[in-house]
């Protein structure tokens, strides 16, 4: 892709309407602002990478996006609606899910019952009707297990592990089924935060084009934290370079490789 | 080995004879079992006696499971809606309250005493909404807190309740000088059950006290089979394993913990009113701290979360309370040359108890199949370790 294409690609990008948009988005811990007045956004359907070295306040910035921390400043819109101050499952509801740096399934149940609860948000059984288990339940629950069965295969992970309880699959299987529990509450927005984390090339490779795949299955945006460049130059359409929390560059990724400020940011000052 | 691995990691689909479920079919044998059991006992016995407490046990315990078992909150003060029942049960269905005069559903005796004498059909619902609904006042100032500070929050709730109830028998909290509770001389007689077309409930007759403990017992426990299976129960269970998770998976933390602390209260608020009738008496000394100790107990004994270990833990503490330590070995002491009562150390027999399981079977009598998979991981590396040394 020549240089003049990419510049293309990105104006085709930023004229799309956006999925996601923070303006001035700031956290500040006591004395420690985490993440200082970042304005961007993540137009639909596209996959949009945020890098920075560590400590430069990208799980912050996620776990605000999501509604796990309150933003000190700033405003967050999703798909259109303010959400800078909804609890993170109604954010969930709304259409965004996430996955976790340190994988956090739930560990003692199934593969099949991780994938159940990232369903909640979408399924209506109440107590009363849980307890007599109604028709309508009863369909609910099975439609549930068959979509559940239909994630866990489409991000590949083999029948005969299914009903595995989490915490005995492989460190594979499980990025994978983390995955699958984010997919199964039908976000409009994934945020995948550091996917490759402990993979060798071979996997990073593979979750890159499963990425891409992802986006053009279900046309949703994909917004990723990242450390493997490689996964990042690769997929990324869109890249942001956090630094001590305030974003240092923004733009598509060959720009943005180049820009001193992000060399620098890396690699410290030169000369 | 390996065959052991890949046992414990599955969550196993249940084992089938024909169509039928092995778990059916051991379900339909133990309710058989437990519905046929009067017949080979006295109706007026101390069997009996100890029988129906100790299925009332098993509601109360049903009902903290849901708390501590799957949504994994420690509260330390259950014995709080056991009192609420109960003291609903006094309120509502005897003379207490000499001045009014509400007869609803009640025997021609009754009709003629003064007081509310509500059906007890009518006061289980009221009883079960009130303990609900304190339940989840009890939830609000616990939901931001994790572990350990839960469990002191619901201790001093638990504490709160039973001063309550010593105290209010000159005003509430100092307030006013009615007499709501007649503190330690508690109120009685409380009415017996009665229930259209069945037995008399007297105190010779015990049968139809067991009967209907065992239909509240059922109820209770078709409730949490059925919850557990259920979008809901799955939350709960979620909410136990990672809470951070589980908020980002798009749970409401707050409206689901809250839920189980008012489901779990209610089951205790149901038990409560079934005791106060049973006992004929609703008095301060039945509100102690040592009772929620008792109740949770039984659920760690049986299996935290497992709900037939639940069920096995409520039956085996409760007899061992009612008949093994008061009856059977109380003269055991006596017998050694030694001068002491056995059931004033009934406590420290239950704390030894719960040693040794902890030291033989953390994961108690019938573990919950998850917890169950935890421990076997936990074996199977200790296994791993003696065979290297050996090699």
């Amino acid at each position: 892709m020549s240089t003049s294409d990419a510049q293309a690609e990105q104006d085709r990008l930023n004229a799309g309407p956006a999925i996601l948009e923070t303006q001035y988005l700031t956290k500040i811990f006591g004395g420690l602002t985490a993440v200082d007045g970042v304005s961007f956004r993540v137009p639909a359907r596209s996959i949009v990478s945020i890098i920075g070295p560590n400590g430069a306040g990208k799980t912050t910035f996620f776990n605000m996006l999501t509604g796990l921390y309150r933003p000190s400043l700033g405003s967050v819109i999703f798909d259109g609606k303010d959400v800078t101050t909804k609890r993170p499952d109604q954010i969930t509801a709304l259409g965004v899910a996430r996955t976790f740096q340190n994988i956090r399934l739930f560990g003692t149940m199934s593969a099949m019952e991780n994938v159940l609860v990232g369903q909640h948000a979408r399924l209506r059984a109440t107590v009363a009707g849980s307890i007599f288990r109604t028709p309508r339940v009863r369909r609910e629950e099975r439609e549930a297990r068959e979509k559940a069965r239909e994630v866990l295969t489409y991000v590949g992970v083999s029948d005969r592990r299914h009903d595995d309880a989490a915490s005995y699959l492989s460190y594979g299987d499980q990025r994978r089924v983390e995955i699958a529990r984010a997919l199964a509450s039908d976000p409009k927005l994934l945020l995948l935060d550091e996917p490759t984390a402990g993979m060798n090339p071979q996997e990073s490779e593979q979750l890159t084009g499963f990425m891409r795949k992802l986006r053009d299955d279900l046309q949703l945006a994909i917004l990723l934290i990242e450390h493997d460049m490689k996964v990042v130059m690769g997929v990324s359409e869109q890249v942001t370079v956090l630094d001590h929390g305030e974003k240092i560059s923004e733009g598509e990724p060959q720009a943005v490789r180049h820009d001193p400020r992000v060399v620098e940011a890396y690699l410290g000052k030169q000369g | 080995m390996s065959a052991m691995t890949a046992r414990a990691r599955a969550i196993k689909p249940p084992e089938r004879i024909g169509k039928i479920k092995m778990s059916t079919i051991f379900t339909v044998i133990v309710i058989a079992v437990a519905i046929l059991l009067p017949f080979f006992y006295e109706s007026g016995s101390g069997f009996m006696n100890d029988a129906t407490v100790a299925l009332v046990y098993v509601v109360m315990a049903l009902g903290l499971n849901i708390v501590v078992g799957f949504a994994g909150l420690l509260d330390l003060g259950y014995v709080a809606f056991f009192a609420i029942g109960a003291y609903t049960m006094g309120w509502l269905a005897s003379s207490w309250f000499s001045k009014e005069d509400i007869h609803v559903g009640v025997s021609e005796i009754l009709n003629n005493q003064p007081g509310i004498h509500l059906n007890w059909l009518i006061v289980l619902p009221v009883a079960a909404i009130a303990a609900a609904s304190l339940g989840a006042l009890l939830g609000f100032p616990t939901l931001r807190l994790r572990g350990d500070y839960i469990a002191i929050v619901t201790l001093a709730f638990g504490e709160i309740i039973g001063r309550i109830a010593v105290n209010s028998d000159d005003g509430i909290f100092g307030i006013g000088h009615f007499n709501l509770t007649n503190g330690r001389a508690g109120i009685t007689p409380v009415d017996k059950i009665d229930i259209p077309l069945v037995d008399r409930f007297t105190t010779l007759n015990l049968r139809p006290w067991y009967w209907t403990a065992l239909a509240l017992a059922l109820v209770v426990l078709f409730i949490n089979f059925r919850l557990r299976d259920s979008r809901i129960g799955r939350a709960w269970i979620a909410i136990r394993e990672d809470e951070v998770a589980a908020i980002s998976m798009g749970i409401p933390t707050v409206r689901v913990k809250l839920l189980a602390y008012a489901l779990g209260a209610a089951m205790g608020g149901m038990a409560g009113t079934f005791l106060g009738s049973f006992y004929n008496t609703v008095n301060a000394d039945q509100f102690e701290f040592s009772f929620s100790i008792f109740v949770l107990a039984m659920i760690i004994l049986g299996g935290l979360g497992s709900i037939w270990g639940v069920v096995l833990g409520a039956l085996v503490l409760s007899f061992i309370n009612t008949n093994l330590i008061p009856d059977v070995l109380n003269n055991v002491p006596g017998k050694l040359g030694l001068d002491f009562d056995l059931t004033e150390l009934g406590f420290g027999i239950f704390g030894f108890l719960l040693v040794i399981m902890m030291v033989l079977r953390p994961q108690g009598l019938i573990p919950e199949k998850r917890h169950q998979a935890e421990f076997a991981e936990v074996l199977e590396g200790e296994h791993d370790v003696v065979v290297e040394t050996r090699a």
